[in-house]
């Protein structure tokens, strides 16, 4: 078992016949995952290695019975990508998509909320979302992460949601899906929306979450986790040493006027009964500890 | 991008709204100049990318052509938490009769815009906050729907602005919330927002933050690009297009992804050490971008040991070995090196870097033991 996506997943590629949209979403064949079609208006009823390519998101749903779609389109055109997903009816979004504007992603989250509340948006600026085994679509190296569980991911940063994969598989310990949220102001999947999925996965026995500095969506998970989550969960913040009103990279990985402070993150998890680490080590060092009393 | 006062009040007045006259200055000579235009009284303002600049001396009302030329003399060069006022803002100086503040803002946690207003301006927002929180009136904006004008109205109302201040704040905060989507601000913020003796609210000061991210829609921000506050070092990454915060110590970091950097950066404090930056590479890793990377990080005199923290993900260890190995050819390195290599084929990956090591180029099985070597070579040169 997995959330969100597993094998049955048939998935489009908005982008596809882009260089990357092309690299990733041939990689994503390989390990497994269902790529069902590509989209792009100017070169529709051509294809990219077997995969065909529509004119829109509709017409390849109507075609291939896709439920979810892979965004790779350059930053100016992520939010019509997002709404012509919706619109076209699949129901799971993946948009992998570095530099989109805050005030855009703001726009069609709230959008989604409003016209298609059924539709779940991952991203942007994410590393997209891998069942081991199962289904893989995004940027992540499937080969990093070991299939079968019993431990969920879920993580705002790209390389660290790598590291944590690695932790695990060299204790020997399987995933059953790793989510990366991304590290934008606005992310279209939330930790809660993930610990809530894995609470309710019978195959997910525990949970590992990498945090970061800036915002509060730590300290919102912290007060979900608290309320209902019986699952155990170990935790990293990354940016501890982080100077205030520097961004680190993410666009949301700040530290201002005294929030968002790793600090704040860890002692609130800690307080909800997550095992918090001081680094990625410590955190996967903890995990192995609570999936060795399974 | 944070604008400069003089650069948020002409980004205002595009979209309408009612600022002071005033001229830029870089010398005393050109400040006496643009009193002599606008005709005393002025206030002479210190333009800098941080706040405090009141305290600091940095804004100071100036009667006469005198007065003009002796504050900026005192300000310009003065330091103002660390930056350093090169620009001055000379602007025909306003009859306050009240101050307010006003903002908007992107809350994260309600994913909507935030729009903040306070009949208690000119002082610190945080503070209000935290002394007096009712005395803000917070509005939450959808983006889809936008910000209407009775609602604006009931949002002026609620913060208890004086009836002779309401018509004008309407009219201003409509402008800003379009300023800040329009213009894909992070931040606008008027502090303070004032009413005039004569009756006419008017904008003070000018805060903004712009959304990088959205300079393909807006091509006239490649100028604000070019007047942010950077040090030398982080001047030398950002023309490479690296990812580059400068901070104060000796271990010099390099990691591929944001949050890998910041944890290693973490790392390298946790075993005693003090990184000198963060530098996220990206995923690539390739000879080109690690050369950038290993030149800037060079350049830096107070580096005395350099960590390389690579995962390899899609891209696997011989090509980032090889790229390492390339980039080292082409830099006369100053400090010892600790690579640590992992993911993707690590082990071909460090058989490739092995014939190249030495007491300067380390390699480190863990991100820890990395951390742990580098900070001990740091030391070790210190002796």
């Amino acid at each position: 078992m997995s959330i969100f996506v597993n094998s049955e997943t048939k998935v489009i590629y908005q982008g596809l016949t882009g260089s990357q949209g092309k690299y990733y979403g041939l990689l994503n064949r390989d390990y497994g995952t269902k790529v069902v079609a590509g989209t792009n208006p100017k070169k529709a009823g051509t294809d990219v290695e077997g995969i065909p390519i529509f004119a829109s998101v509709a017409e390849a749903v109507g075609e291939t019975g896709a439920t979810a779609s892979c965004i790779f389109i350059p930053a100016p055109g992520v939010r019509s990508a997002v709404l012509e997903a919706a619109q076209g009816g699949v129901d799971f979004i993946v948009a992998i998509t570095e530099g989109v504007p805050a005030h855009d992603e703001a726009l069609f989250y709230n959008q989604l909320r409003k016209d298609f509340p059924n539709v779940q948006l991952l991203g942007p600026n994410c590393p997209g979302i891998i069942s081991p085994g199962e289904c893989n679509i995004g940027i992540t190296a499937g080969h990093i992460a070991l299939p079968g569980g019993p431990v969920g991911i879920v993580s705002r940063s790209g390389t660290l949601t790598y590291q944590a994969l690695h932790e695990l598989k060299e204790k020997g310990i399987g995933c059953t899906t790793c989510v990366g949220i991304g590290g934008d102001p606005v992310p279209g999947t939330s930790f809660i929306d993930c610990l809530a999925a894995f609470e309710a996965d019978p195959e997910t026995k525990a949970v590992m979450m990498i945090g970061e500095i800036g915002g509060s969506a730590e300290e919102e998970a912290a007060e979900f986790i608290s309320n209902n989550m019986t699952k155990p969960i170990s935790a990293y913040i990354a940016g501890v040493t982080a100077p205030p009103g520097k961004k680190m990279g993410h666009a949301g990985a700040i530290v201002s006027g005294g929030k968002g402070t790793a600090k704040a993150k860890m002692e609130a998890l800690e307080e909800a009964g997550v095992k918090v680490g001081n680094n990625p080590t410590e955190a996967g060092d903890l995990m192995a500890e609570i999936v060795s009393q399974f | 991008m944070d604008l400069f006062e003089y650069q948020g009040k002409e980004f205002f007045a595009e979209y309408g709204m009612p600022v002071s006259p005033g001229e830029l200055a870089l010398t005393t000579e050109e400040a006496v100049t643009a009193a002599e235009n606008l005709g005393c009284p002025v206030m002479v303002k210190a333009q800098v990318h941080t706040g405090g600049r009141g305290k600091a001396g940095g804004v100071k009302f100036a009667a006469s052509i005198d007065e003009v030329s002796e504050h900026a003399e005192n300000i310009l060069g003065l330091d103002i938490n660390g930056h350093i006022v090169e620009r001055l803002w000379i602007e025909k100086a306003s009859d306050i009769a009240e101050e307010y503040y006003a903002s908007f803002t992107l809350d994260r946690s309600a994913k909507k815009h935030l729009g903040m207003l306070s009949a208690e301006g000119g002082v610190e927002i945080e503070t209000v906050a935290e002394e007096n929180p009712e005395a803000i009136a917070r509005i939450w904006v959808d983006p889809v729907e936008g910000l209407s004008e009775g609602n604006c109205r009931n949002w002026v109302k609620e913060a208890a602005l004086p009836e002779q201040a309401i018509e004008g704040a309407v009219e201003i905060l409509l402008k800003l919330y379009e300023a800040y989507v329009d213009g894909d601000a992070d931040l606008v913020e008027i502090n303070p927002l004032i009413l005039t003796e004569d009756g006419k609210v008017h904008v003070l000061d000018a805060k903004v933050t712009l959304d990088s991210n959205s300079v393909f829609r807006h091509e006239n921000y490649v100028d604000f690009d070019q007047t942010q506050t950077r040090d030398e070092r982080e001047m030398a990454a950002h023309s490479k297009g690296l990812q580059y915060v400068g901070l104060e110590g000796e271990v010099g970091v390099i990691a591929n992804g944001a949050g890998l950097a910041m944890s290693t950066v973490d790392v390298v404090n946790q075993v005693g050490g003090r990184p000198a930056n963060f530098l996220d590479i990206g995923g690539g890793a390739n000879a080109d971008v690690m050369t950038a990377a290993l030149e800037v990080i060079n350049n830096d005199p107070d580096v005395r040991s350099i960590f390389i923290n690579i995962f390899g993900g899609i891209t696997r260890g011989e090509e980032i070995a090889n790229g390492i190995i390339d980039a080292l050819d082409r830099v006369e390195m100053r400090s010892p090196i600790v690579i640590r290599l992992d993911g993707t084929n690590a082990d071909e990956g460090r058989a490739i870097l092995e014939p190249h090591l030495s007491q300067t180029l380390q390699v480190a099985p863990t991100m820890l033991d990395g951390a742990e070597q580098a900070v001990a070579l740091a030391k070790g040169m210190n002796n």
